[in-house]
């Protein structure tokens, strides 16, 4: 069954295709409209973990602060789109403009930490994921910028001629929710990343990044301008981020510093390690599995409540106490992730390397 | 006869500790440069000093009529001075031709929109690097090599694979350092080969080696360097009668 389906790369795409078109309505239909809203934030997630692949997967940069993009993005969005400053630009101006303003900010934050490598970039990134917070929490005077910790509201949701994706839309007698629409929005985008993504893997780029986080001097050596790709690998995954920003804030409507704390830059990091670092289905499976799993343990409580009469174990307690068990057992049993990359795979798994090596030389042979 | 390198009164102190003190060598376009000297000598912080890892306390450095003092280790690479490690740094976990492949590195363009956008121009070149990298891979002797992980090859096609990698920058001057240490005579005669292999083709060879035999063999000029000190330079023949170097090499009871 498996070996057939992968002779027939088409069909298999056709499927999928077929599948995530039909994906809101089957989980609308199946579990209700508050599960097509999960979807739509399982897809923003997405879209943050294979920014966040780039630096950490491709280039080997540790970096904690990563949702300061994504705040950056949700923050120009709103600027521009909201009642805040009167200005409604439409989405196709704004949201590149977010993602090329983190960008540019990835630069300037990824600037200073050129020499600096794990654990010490790790610190500094999270120290400048808390300082974009943090500003945002307290520019509300002298000049109110960002409305301090209460947040900007009535953020202009995308809209297509006179489609708007904040009210349902009504098509040939069916009503299409909101989040139907922008899991539509989301999944365009997120094809869009993803192979963009992929060409930059295998590109002499994303080569490039590869030989920095293997040995950074013989990078050097072969002529590559470490800063430059190192620059370039923080631009590029802060793009995707402020990309996504600028979707959280459209869906939402309203943003808050609230929603860009370090646990969600960890949350994003737990994503990509969860799924397989460097390796593009491994991170969209992390950090689908990360989104909805959360969503799906809130039903402990109601469980409780029907077979016990009360909430013993408060359900948000025992999400975090299963998390973090899956982190452990994941370091212990799959290192790598649960569908690793092929170059991490051969870093943890010697043993299988030599296997899949042997293999190799075997195909070389007779090639 | 042209020269490509020059080293004028090179010094590098760390801290009190001169590594190297006013050294000056030149090495000559098209000739396989020899650079010996005990242990602790200053042979590779020389190498260090030229490619760009150390800055030098004082002296000059010039490449093909240019200085490249101060430049960093890439923008040297740029120029053509490619350079091998003694302490092999593979990428070990991306395959022997994926290795040569980021070689390719300065010598071709496709950024960012290339890559994404894939057009011709960018597909040309991509095809361009598998067919170098595959055609260096077989010429230092890796066939059918060049799917096994660089990690996974053993120590001596590890050394070819560097000097591959090295090359696929399309040097004018080699630096190879200590490149058949831990070989044995057989793979030491072939590695002497491929240096004259090379040679031909148009590379100038600077080595650091122990094995005084294979220097006296392939190498046309020797320096010999003692406490970061150049203590002679010459035909192979005379350096090895020199009163120093054997002075050097055997200690000063011997002399």
């Amino acid at each position: 069954m498996l070996k057939s389906l992968r002779e027939h790369p088409r069909l298999v795409m056709a499927l999928l295709a077929l599948v995530l078109c039909a994906l809101p309505f089957l989980i609308g239909a199946g579990l209700g409209n508050s599960w097509v809203r999960v979807l739509d934030f399982a897809l923003l997630y997405v879209l943050l973990a294979l920014g966040l692949n780039i630096v950490v997967g491709y280039a080997g940069l540790l970096d904690l602060g990563y949702i300061a993009f994504y705040a950056l993005g949700a923050y120009l969005y709103a600027w521009l789109a909201s009642p805040h400053f009167g200005l409604h630009l439409p989405f196709w101006a704004v949201l590149p403009l977010g993602a090329a303003m983190a960008g540019v900010f990835g630069v300037l934050l990824g600037a200073p930490t050129l020499r600096l490598r794990g654990d010490y970039l790790a610190i500094v990134t999270l120290g400048f994921g808390e300082i974009i917070r943090i500003f945002m929490n307290n520019l509300n005077a002298p000049f109110n910028l960002t409305n301090g910790p209460q947040g900007m509201n009535l953020i202009d949701p995308v809209s297509v001629g006179a489609v708007s994706f904040g009210k349902p839309l009504e098509v040939a007698g069916m009503t299409l929710p909101s989040t139907y629409l922008n899991y539509y929005l989301f999944l365009a985008a997120t094809l869009l990343v993803i192979v963009v993504a992929m060409r930059l893997q295998d590109s002499r780029i994303g080569r490039a990044w590869a030989a920095l986080r293997e040995d950074e001097v013989a990078a050097a050596a072969m002529g590559i301008n470490t800063r430059n790709v190192k620059l370039l690998a923080f631009a590029m995954g802060a793009t995707f981020g402020g990309l996504a920003g600028g979707l959280f804030a459209a869906f939402q409507g309203f943003i808050s510093p609230e929603s860009f704390t370090l646990w969600e830059s960890i949350l994003v990091l737990c994503m990509i390690v969860l799924g397989g670092m460097g390796n593009i289905p491994g991170v969209i499976l992390g950090a689908v599995i990360l989104t909805v799993i959360p969503e799906a343990l809130r039903y402990i409580g109601d469980l409780q409540r029907a077979t016990l009469g009360h909430v013993v174990v408060d359900p948000s307690d025992l999400r975090m106490l299963l998390f973090g068990m899956a982190l452990v057992a994941m370091m212990l049993y799959r290192p790598a992730g649960l569908i690793p990359s092929r170059q991490r795979k051969r870093e943890f798994g010697a043993q299988d390397g030599v296997a899949e090596q042997e293999q190799a030389d075997l195909y070389d042979a007779r090639a | 006869m042209d020269e490509l390198l020059r080293v004028s009164g090179v010094t590098k102190r760390f801290g009190g500790l001169a590594a190297l003190d006013d050294v000056t060598l030149e090495v000559n376009a098209g000739e396989i440069y020899g650079l010996i000297g005990p242990n602790g000598a200053g042979k590779t912080t020389l190498f260090n000093c030229m490619t760009g890892l150390y800055s030098v306390t004082s002296g000059q450095v010039v490449f093909a009529g240019a200085p490249i003092q101060g430049l960093k280790p890439h923008e040297i690479v740029q120029l053509g001075f490619a350079r091998t490690f003694q302490n092999i740094r593979l990428f070990a976990n991306m395959t022997a031709k994926e290795n040569v492949m980021v070689g390719r590195h300065p010598r071709t363009r496709a950024g960012v929109l290339g890559a994404v956008l894939r057009c011709a121009r960018t597909r040309a070149e991509e095809a361009a690097i598998h067919d170098k990298a595959r055609a260096l891979i077989d010429y230092v002797g890796l066939k059918h090599k060049g799917r096994t992980l660089a990690g996974h090859l053993s120590y001596g096609d590890q050394r070819r694979l560097e000097i591959a990698r090295a090359l696929a920058t399309e040097p004018r001057l080699l630096a190879l350092d200590e490149p058949v240490a831990g070989m044995n005579p057989t793979e030491r005669r072939q590695m002497g080969e491929l240096f004259q292999k090379l040679r031909q083709g148009g590379v100038t060879l600077l080595l650091i080696e122990h094995d005084v035999k294979l220097v006296m063999g392939l190498c046309d000029r020797v320096a010999v360097l003692d406490y970061g000190r150049k203590i002679a330079e010459g035909a192979a023949e005379a350096v090895q009668r020199d009163h120093a170097v054997i002075t050097a090499y055997l200690g000063g009871e011997a002399a």
